[in-house]
């Protein structure tokens, strides 16, 4: 099944042409929205809970008047509130939105891949519920997929949902929810039937995170950031009609869910200026560290910021080449993998490298400079190959699903879920 | 390779493939080894025929392209040159196709090349870590009407096979910073070639000394003292072609190791069964996939004579040349020792590659001309 394509919802005749557009959103954007300053190119993990929040509200408005405007959800078909347009559309929006603020908060995960989700396989009245609602910002989403029994395994989910007549009632624990704590509504995915294999018995649910069932912990990372979080669902009651998917069935939900999540940052349903994507900020970091250090004039500095700066251009035009192959059927969808593996193997290297331009300021610093943040992000480095399925888990899929090797022998096929081993056996 | 190609490309690039698998198999390949030509003239004039040599010509001068940019086109001929390490002096004669059309210089050499019966090189220049600075190691200097060409540059890619050189020299003239090029006949007075040893199983190499060289002033291209602009203008699409065969390469160096990972069995199974082998053929895959990427970008923004095709060349010539070379090695390695042999097909890639990585400027120092692009970017912007 591949994603609803926005010109579906709209004839061809009726498309807004991509000049007059241009031109539209470059107006709005010089009139309603402020130039980006520094700060807002980098998350700041200092902010005081308040200053998080009204920045969040600050975002919302902008969300809010990009909708009133008819610049929000570009791909998004009309009868949900979207514009109908095409993923050019929104590469104009991407290039025109360079230099300004922008709705940062409001994108990521809600757009891609949480309404990505709705929008495929949502009911209608789900999408005509939400959709509106989170293209005018008052909808912010957070993903319910990791568990803190397995992060890759995302399909070994024990978050249990039992039916009770006409509602669910979920109890389990999610984690690494990004900024759940000021979120709105969750995507969860539970496990509907222990009786069947691990597959086959998962379905997906939507319901709003504020609620007295369920508990939000922050947790602190290595650069001080506390934007993930785990929750604790204690009997978390949900009505039937907010199940998305089939019953049993939600691995299918759960396959276009990771892909979407894999493909972020070519997806033609998010929000961003071009060049705001996190690989190009870590390469500018390596320039920033030698400048502030005035070792420019050293040829092996000066290679390694050319290293940072070719790494992140080829994970760019390979991020678009790989996307570009699967919409043309050269690759499968499963190729997104390769897309993670890549932009991870730029990221821990640029990491290293800016630690390395550093020298000693890298050990110890006065002030928040350059080489502090080169230090900070190098404890952080390996994130980006373990959060959205870690890249040994993409490695497997390029070998398996791209190139067709034979499969990893896995314990948990063909046999009940609740047969499944889940920890070590007690010694004897 | 290009993801998309519209079918007169399509039907190019098969054209050319259908031609290297049948003239130029692997068994012919190894033959060659010991030819001092390193390739059949008949084969060259044939592939000439196919629009090897003309896709950077002008149409008044017997050139023309299959799709508009002629460079995206040649970018598919150097991808299936490297994809069957095919003979042939592609870059040479191709470069120096594209400056004698772009003056409008020497049209019978010219003629020459576009039908195949000339042989053309240009020496390419060497140059410093920092961008613009050629140390062309000729000095050419007014004699009379005449120019005199002193100097010597290696390696020369079919240095012994050319009739004439393009030659990049530092002007006298000024303060000698300056760049002049003449077209020199291999016949000319002063003129001596070295051949030299390479990796490469068909490709020749020589060293070229001009040792007071007079030329009269027919054999200048271009505006002396200009020739800075065509210069760089060369080693883009020198730098193109090099990128794509050895993106070929790689391609079929992976493709060829792919296969064997399934036919291979040891410990009762296949070679691809293993995860420690399947997650590094994953990793072969991001680079091979970024290889090519890369390599169309900055072949594209080249022929668009895009402002930043310069900095995403020397992205593609860095990139390529490290992960390709990792790629190739890990290639090797999975094949054992079979993949150390000559009677294998393997090393017939790994030697275009490798020969392709150390000319036109290695990782290292193309990464360096990459900081002088982000340089002048953030210094034009303060």
């Amino acid at each position: 099944m591949s994603a609803v394509r926005a010109e579906e919802s709209a004839e061809p005749g009726e498309l807004e042409d991509l000049e007059s557009f241009r031109l539209r959103a470059r107006e709005f954007l010089k009139a309603n929205f402020r130039p980006a300053t520094m700060d807002e190119m980098r998350w700041d993990f200092h902010a005081s809970e308040e200053e998080e929040l009204a920045e969040i509200a600050h975002e919302r408005g902008l969300q809010r008047a990009l909708f009133d405007a008819g610049l929000a959800g570009i791909c998004f078909p009309r009868e949900y509130g979207g514009q109908g347009l095409t993923p050019a559309h929104q590469e104009v929006l991407n290039e025109e939105l360079i230099g300004y603020e922008y709705p940062r908060r409001t994108q990521i995960p809600t757009f891609s891949p949480c309404a990505t989700v709705l929008l495929e396989f949502g009911t209608e009245e789900q999408k005509l519920r939400h959709l509106p609602a989170i293209l005018r910002g008052d909808e912010l989403w957070m993903q319910f997929l990791s568990e803190p029994s397995g992060g890759s395994d995302v399909a070994g989910a024990l978050t249990t949902a039992v039916r009770d007549g006409d509602q669910w009632v979920l109890n389990g624990s999610k984690i690494w929810t990004t900024g759940a704590w000021w979120s709105d509504w969750g995507l969860c995915l539970a496990r509907t039937n222990w009786d069947v294999p691990k597959h086959r018995g998962l379905s997906v649910f939507v319901f709003p995170i504020h609620q007295p069932a369920i508990e939000v912990h922050r947790i602190e990372m290595l650069n001080g950031s506390r934007e993930f979080c785990q929750e604790f669902l204690t009997d978390v009651i949900v009505p039937d009609t907010d199940r998305v998917g089939d019953v049993d069935d939600g691995w299918t939900v759960g396959i276009r869910w990771m892909f979407h999540e894999r493909m972020l940052y070519t997806s033609p349903y998010v929000t961003h200026p071009i060049g705001s994507t996190p690989s190009r900020m870590f390469s500018g970091a390596v320039y920033n560290v030698a400048h502030e250090a005035g070792r420019l004039d050293d040829p092996s500095v000066r290679d390694m910021v050319g290293e940072a700066r070719m790494l992140e251009l080829v994970s760019e035009e390979m991020s678009g080449r790989v996307a570009e192959r699967m919409t043309r059927g050269q690759l499968s969808d499963q190729a997104a993998a390769l897309v993670r593996l890549g932009k991870a193997q730029a990221q821990t290297r640029i990491c290293t490298l800016a630690l390395e331009v550093a020298e000693a300021s890298g050990a110890a610093w006065a002030e928040d400079t350059a080489a502090a943040n080169s230090a900070v992000n190098f404890l952080m480095r390996q994130g980006g190959s373990i959060g959205g399925g870690t890249v040994e888990m993409a490695r497997n899929v390029v070998a398996e699903r791209v190139l067709s090797m034979p499969r990893e022998r896995a314990m948990d096929r063909d046999i009940p879920f609740r047969d499944v081993p889940r920890s070590r056996p007690a010694q004897s | 390779m290009l993801v998309a190609l519209s079918e007169d490309q399509e039907f190019f690039r098969q054209t050319t493939e259908r031609f290297l698998v049948q003239f130029a198999p692997p068994d012919a390949l190894r033959a060659l080894r010991d030819d001092p030509v390193g390739f059949d003239p008949a084969y060259w004039r044939q592939g000439a025929e196919l629009g090897w040599t003309s896709l950077l010509v002008a149409e008044e001068f017997g050139g023309g392209t299959i799709s508009g940019p002629g460079l995206v086109d040649l970018g598919l001929v150097a991808y299936e040159f490297g994809r069957h390490a095919a003979p042939g002096p592609l870059v040479a004669t191709n470069v120096v196709a594209s400056a004698l059309s772009a003056h409008g210089s020497h049209p019978g050499v010219l003629a020459g090349l576009v039908d195949g019966s000339e042989i053309a090189t240009w020496p390419i220049p060497a140059f410093g870590p920092r961008l613009g600075e050629w140390r062309t190691g000729v000095e050419l200097r007014r004699d009379g009407d005449g120019v005199v060409l002193r100097g010597s540059v290696r390696p020369v890619e079919s240095a012994a096979q050319a009739g004439h050189f393009l030659v990049s020299a530092h002007d006298a003239d000024g303060d000698g910073s300056r760049l002049t090029q003449a077209l020199v006949p291999a016949s000319a007075s002063g003129v001596s070639v070295t051949p030299l040893e390479t990796v490469d199983l068909t490709r020749r190499f020589g060293a070229v000394a001009f040792d007071d060289v007079r030329l009269g002033p027919d054999a200048l291209v271009g505006t002396p003292g200009e020739a800075a602009v065509d210069v760089a203008r060369q080693f883009q699409v020198a730098l193109v072609m090099l990128d794509a065969e050895a993106v070929g390469a790689m391609q079929a160096g992976f493709d060829m190791t792919v296969e064997y990972s399934f036919d291979r069995y040891t410990f009762g199974r296949p070679l691809a069964s293993y995860q420690a082998l399947k997650h590094r053929f994953a990793d072969m895959m991001a680079w091979l996939e970024g290889s090519h990427a890369i390599s169309d970008a900055s072949c594209i923004a080249a022929a668009a004579e895009d402002e930043h095709a310069g900095e995403l060349l020397s992205a593609a010539k860095a990139y390529i040349g490290q992960y390709g070379a990792d790629l190739l090695q890990d290639c090797v390695q999975i094949h054992g020792g079979i993949g150390v042999t000559f009677e294998h097909d393997l090393h017939l890639f790994l030697r275009r590659f490798t020969a392709n990585r150390s000319l036109a400027g290695t990782p290292a120092v193309h990464r360096q001309h990459i900081a002088s692009y982000i340089e002048a970017r953030e210094e034009a912007a303060a």
